[in-house]
């Protein structure tokens, strides 16, 4: 197995999942190709590359999505850390890990309730019952996607009445109320425009020191400028992997080269 | 060269005046059919309020019939026709919602599930005079419960039952998938998901489904004939609220009954004039409520879709 090291300027921290010799299959299509790579703890982790290139399949098995759907099917391992589980193993039940791992989706996908029973619902599936602690924890979410100042006052509201870039940020705020150990961003800004899309990037650079975080942008830019580590990838393949630095500035794969100078892709 | 572009022109304008001819044709056409459906609408329902409306009074409503037609009314039969909505709505509507759900969310997707989609689609097309046929069977005999309203009110709720699963199918269809994506990926069960977000987001389609069905069976004669209406009920059922505790009685379902277009069927057979001016008043109630039905799951439709825009 080959072990990226990150390099120079990235700090090393603990690591906080491995993925080990993952393939992944949508019936007979193979669409992810022995991949290994590591996400350290705290850290922003990038996936780009090329449309169609596994790099949202990829994220989806962080938190089982593909186990809604049937003829999935998954090989290899992504073991989470510290307690050292497999969360692709059988004997796992995807619900756990998705307890346990948040996914922020492409488009702002709020549910048609309150503002605050958007951030609360993860609380309750959870079995949160007590009114102050609810209050507590959704305040806190709501500070922390940076959305509180804009709508303490209305938390009644239904959160449709929101702007796009509110929506997201809302999203982010119901991913972060459960206290996940890990963030998982599916193209979060690709339905933005500019403004939105230049806060959401800003929050994500202000979450990475209390979550873990991935992210799949097909905007290049965007990686660069909000990731510490980056990981291309291509027809299914983990090309390169390595400090958002390195990749950037002086890639070692020629595939990676092409594509982060705009060569294709 | 120029004497041949206007040519052209000209050809090209004997072509379009040519085929507008067919336009307007179709045009006719097409008002002339919209009219006949119309017309005879008007006529049906204009025939109705003049030979009805005098009748229709307040001593109407609350009598019974009686064989002097001056005095007979629709009493027993709008209590009838309630009282078997309630069962039927009862009965329909956790069993239609059940059902859908379960197709949409639960059942896989193989050949076994495509058979019973297709039947329940069938099932819709089946003539309600069969279902009266199994009733009669089944809840009258079978089950023992008799010529009740229970009885009336469970074979118009299976008469019905496709409508509302229909209904539910669509509006279950129409949540996106990211809306269901965003509740498992914070944890939730399936029955979570459904019980939190497909149900309720669901409940506005579901809800003119089951307007719609109850607005077709509140008209439906035949399978009422086939379970044994009575034509000629002169006693209401016990009331569902009592004044002593327990406070509520269930007496009411094992009772005889009536229902409008009985009602409406006794008098037009009747020889006397003055009962067929009976028969039209008590159409015209019947149309009415069917009506007013309608545009309450039109209107309902309107108001909660707003709130939820995908």
């Amino acid at each position: 197995m080959q072990i990226f090291k990150p390099s120079s300027t990235a700090t090393l921290t603990a690591q906080k999942s491995v993925v080990n010799n993952l393939n992944f299959y949508y019936g007979s299509y193979q669409a992810l190709k022995n991949i290994d790579m590591v996400v350290y703890e705290k850290q922003v982790t990038a996936l780009i590359g090329p449309s169609g290139c596994g790099k949202s399949t990829f994220l989806r098995c962080f938190n089982r999505m593909h186990d809604l759907y049937p003829h999935n099917n998954y090989e290899g391992e992504i073991i989470l850390y510290p307690d050292n589980e497999n969360i692709l193993s059988r004997e796992v039940d995807p619900i756990e890990v998705r307890m346990r791992i948040s996914m922020v989706f492409q488009k702002p996908n709020p549910f048609p309730k309150s503002i605050f029973e958007n951030v609360a619902y993860g609380l309750r599936i959870r079995g949160v019952k007590r009114r102050s602690i609810l209050e507590e924890k959704v305040e806190n979410a709501l500070r922390n996607a940076a959305l509180w100042e804009e709508v303490k006052d209305r938390l009644g509201d239904l959160a449709f009445n929101l702007s796009g870039g509110q929506q997201q940020r809302l999203c982010i705020a119901r991913a972060l109320a459960t206290d996940p150990e890990i963030l998982l961003f599916d193209e979060p800004t690709s339905a933005l425009d500019p403004i939105a899309t230049a806060s959401i990037e800003e929050l994500i650079s202000d979450l990475r020191n209390k979550v873990t975080i991935l992210i799949v942008t097909h905007n290049m830019q965007q990686a660069a400028r909000v990731s510490d580590y980056t990981a291309y990838m291509y027809m299914g393949e983990l090309i390169e992997f390595g400090a958002t630095d390195t990749i950037f500035i002086k890639p070692k794969n020629k595939k990676t080269e092409d594509y982060i100078t705009g060569r294709f892709g | 060269m120029a004497m041949n572009h206007s040519d052209n022109l000209n050809e090209i304008r004997a072509i379009i005046a040519y085929h507008k001819r067919w336009d307007l044709l179709a045009l006719i056409a097409g008002i002339v059919a919209l009219m006949i459906a119309v017309l005879t609408f008007i006529a049906l329902f204009g025939n109705m309020i003049i030979d009805g409306m005098p009748r229709l009074t307040w001593e109407f409503f609350t009598s019974f019939p009686s064989r002097k037609p001056e005095a007979a009314g629709i009493l027993s039969a709008w209590v009838g026709t309630t009282l078997i909505m309630l069962v039927t709505a009862a009965a329909a509507v956790p069993l239609g919602v059940a059902a859908g759900v379960y197709l949409e969310e639960y059942a896989p997707k193989n050949l076994i599930t495509e058979i019973i989609e297709i039947n329940v689609t069938n099932l819709a097309g089946v003539p309600s005079i069969i279902y009266g046929l199994l009733a009669l069977g089944l809840f009258v005999y079978e089950l023992g419960l008799g010529q009740s309203i229970l009885s009336a009110g469970l074979t118009l709720a299976l008469l019905i039952l496709p409508i509302v699963i229909v209904a539910t199918r669509e509006a279950i269809r129409s949540i996106p998938v990211s809306i269901r994506e965003g509740a498992y990926a914070l944890g939730a069960t399936k029955w979570q998901t459904v019980a939190d977000h497909v149900i309720p987001y669901s409940a506005p389609g579901i809800l003119t489904g089951v307007i719609i069905g109850l607005a077709r069976a509140i008209g439906e004669t035949a399978p009422i004939i086939t379970i044994g209406a009575l034509t000629f009920i002169a006693f209401l059922p016990p009331s569902p609220i009592q004044d002593e505790f327990p406070f509520v009685s269930f007496e009411w379902l094992m009772e005889p009954f009536t229902v409008m277009p009985i009602q409406m069927f006794n008098w037009i057979s009747r020889p006397q004039e003055a009962f067929q001016h009976n028969a039209a008043a008590a159409g015209l109630v019947l149309v009415v409520m069917t009506l007013l039905m309608n545009g309450l799951a039109i209107y309902l439709r309107y108001r909660l879709r707003k709130k939820i825009k995908w």
